[in-house]
């Protein structure tokens, strides 16, 4: 029998605003615990919440990324729960009417482009954080109360390996607006997954199993194809599979059940009384388009069909705005285009990965670095000469200067080389007659006598270029 | 008199709102939620054709604050007033977590 698997995809992204979305507390991380609270955090009697401005706007921004609707007159609405995490025993989330719908992503895995709808998008608080010992729990505030934006995936997504590609490319749309980090490991996107499978032909959909907080895009991949398996495996057997939630666990690469789901959760979801009702007017659409920086997808094209580098290239530049932006500025100053991508994926990936820091954290400039290519590219150093150069300009230091003054510059003149040249063919009148007797070998020595004599200053093309003319006398 | 709540529902309410009721306190309860409901469902007499429902009782519309963060510097008042701190957190019992959803 064959089947056919649906994956639904809820994933939650952090805003990096400057305060909460109901209260003024910073959003900070690292702070001690509680130190970014207030009592409307708290969720003490009497407080009332305000809507923070930034959210909405990053609400809509994103929406606008992810070619969503957005809704003219959104509210909240109450989520009710009980757990220590949330002090007001309710989230105040969106449910009847999300701040954005419909939208979709593009796709492409084994070369063929596909679009994932979004069902919704909404904009919501999210919890506290609780830490359990053996004989307490404790609870941390802080993050109560920090800007979520959640968007729900329509069930388009067939393969673990569409749910990468979806993920990728939305954590890449999220970025580009700026409104988030949306880095797994710092916690500031997060996923849900949910799979079901099906006999081929089969209308309705199989039962959904559902994974909960996995930690990085490839262990979504795995654990989803686990399931794929074992789903399989059961109804191949004449099984059933329950409506449940199962764990992923890293080192045995398997799901494991976590617990039964009996009947749907029962949120209880009502219009939040609190907070007035938002109007959002096609001016501020408009404006907010304007700000919308130009998407990755975007820029791939210009990259590839423009500038003439690889896919593959492409897609590694786009990984984040700040890189793009760099490179962007590379080829302004004018870099070539090739170059400036091998380096931005070679030394300096290498380098952000050694000193685990962002691009924008560093002392690297885009102008440096375009300068340094710049004099390779015109056989002033050579690129073994660009490692050290490359050092000093991870330190911030003038690469033209930093070559002048290492007295690096590479000897291209003809004038300078000439006597040697002459001097090194005197010398070695064995390897003279060996190159005229068509031993390939024989001008590689004497390269590499000039090499020394010059200390490893020489530009090689031009050396072999006048070694050749020479003997050719 | 006709049931629009069942003891069963009315246990699974209670305990959605984490309270304890005894099997013996449960027709008493079920009777009077059942009466509340009907005076609920008077309600539904009042003609709403082509009204728009309401979200909020409020006539405010875009009421917002821009986005700056203050410091109300409440962090030591504030857990002066939770019942037990430890090293700046709130210290609870031992929490379960029954839905597993809040890890």
């Amino acid at each position: 029998m064959n089947f056919q698997t649906t994956i639904g995809l809820e994933v939650h992204v952090e805003l990096k605003t400057n305060s909460k979305i109901f209260s003024p507390s910073p959003v900070e991380f690292g702070d001690t615990p509680n130190a970014n609270t207030n009592v409307i955090d708290w969720g003490y009697p009497g407080v009332l919440p305000t809507t923070n401005k930034g959210v909405v706007h990053d609400g809509i921004m994103a929406g606008l990324a992810l070619h969503a609707q957005i809704e003219p007159k959104p509210h909240f609405d109450r989520k009710n729960y009980f757990y220590p995490d949330n002090p007001k025993a309710y989230q105040i989330t969106q449910s009847e009417t999300p701040i954005a719908h419909d939208g979709w992503v593009e796709i492409e895995v084994d070369g063929k482009k596909k679009k994932i709808g979004i069902a919704e998008m909404h904009i919501e608080e999210d919890a506290g954080k609780n830490t359990h010992a053996a004989e307490h729990s404790y609870v941390d505030l802080n993050r109560q109360g920090t800007p979520l934006i959640e968007i729900v995936s329509k069930p388009d997504i067939e393969s673990p390996d569409e749910a990468y590609a979806y993920l990728e490319q939305l954590r890449q749309i999220v970025q580009f607006t700026g409104i988030s980090d949306v880095k797994m490991e710092e916690g500031s996107m997060r996923v849900d997954t949910n799979i079901s499978i099906r006999p081929l032909g089969q209308k309705e959909y199989g039962t959904k199993v559902e994974m909960k907080n996995i930690n990085s895009f490839n262990y979504v991949r795995k654990s989803l194809e686990y399931e794929e398996q074992r789903q399989q495996r059961v109804l191949m057997s004449g099984g059933v599979i329950q409506q449940e939630t199962r764990r992923f666990d890293e080192t045995t690469g398997k799901t494991e059940l976590m617990r039964v789901k009996e009947g749907s959760d029962d949120y209880r979801y009502f219009p939040e009384p609190d907070l007035p009702v938002l109007e959002i007017s096609q001016d501020w659409i408009d404006q907010i388009n304007e700000e919308l920086p130009e998407p990755p997808a975007k820029r791939r094209e210009h990259y590839v069909n423009e500038l003439g580098i690889t896919d593959y290239d492409a897609m590694v530049i786009t990984q984040t705005k700040e890189m793009s932006d760099f490179y962007d500025a590379m080829i302004k100053a004018g870099a070539d285009a090739k170059l400036a991508a091998n380096y931005l994926q070679g030394d300096v990936n290498a380098y952000l990965n050694d000193n685990q820091v962002d691009l924008q954290n560093t002392k690297i400039t885009p102008d440096h670095l375009a300068t340094m290519i710049k004099l390779i590219t015109d056989g002033t150093i050579s690129s073994k000469m660009a490692k050290k150069v490359f050092k000093a300009i991870t330190k911030g230091d003038d690469p033209k200067a930093f070559v002048e003054e290492k007295g690096m510059v590479q000897l291209s003149d003809p004038a300078k080389l000439q006597p040697i040249v002459d001097d090194v063919v005197a010398a070695n009148p064995q390897s003279v007659e060996d190159f005229h007797n068509g031993k390939d070998r024989a001008i590689g020595f004497l390269v590499g006598q000039i090499m020394k004599q010059t200390h490893g200053k020489a530009n090689p093309q031009v050396v072999n270029k006048m070694l050749k003319e020479s003997m050719s006398k | 008199m006709t049931e629009k709540i069942s003891e069963d529902q009315v246990k699974h309410v209670a305990g959605l709102a984490k309270l304890k009721i005894d099997d013996d306190q449960l027709p008493y309860f079920t009777t009077q939620l059942d009466k509340i409901i009907g005076l609920f469902e008077t309600l539904s007499e009042v003609d709403t054709e082509g009204v728009e429902p309401t979200s909020s009782v409020t006539d405010q519309v875009n009421v917002m604050r821009e986005d700056v963060a203050e410091d109300w510097h409440q962090q030591q008042a504030l857990l002066d007033n939770a019942p037990d701190t430890q090293d700046g957190y709130i210290r609870t019992p031992t929490i379960i977590d029954e839905s597993g959803e809040n890890e």
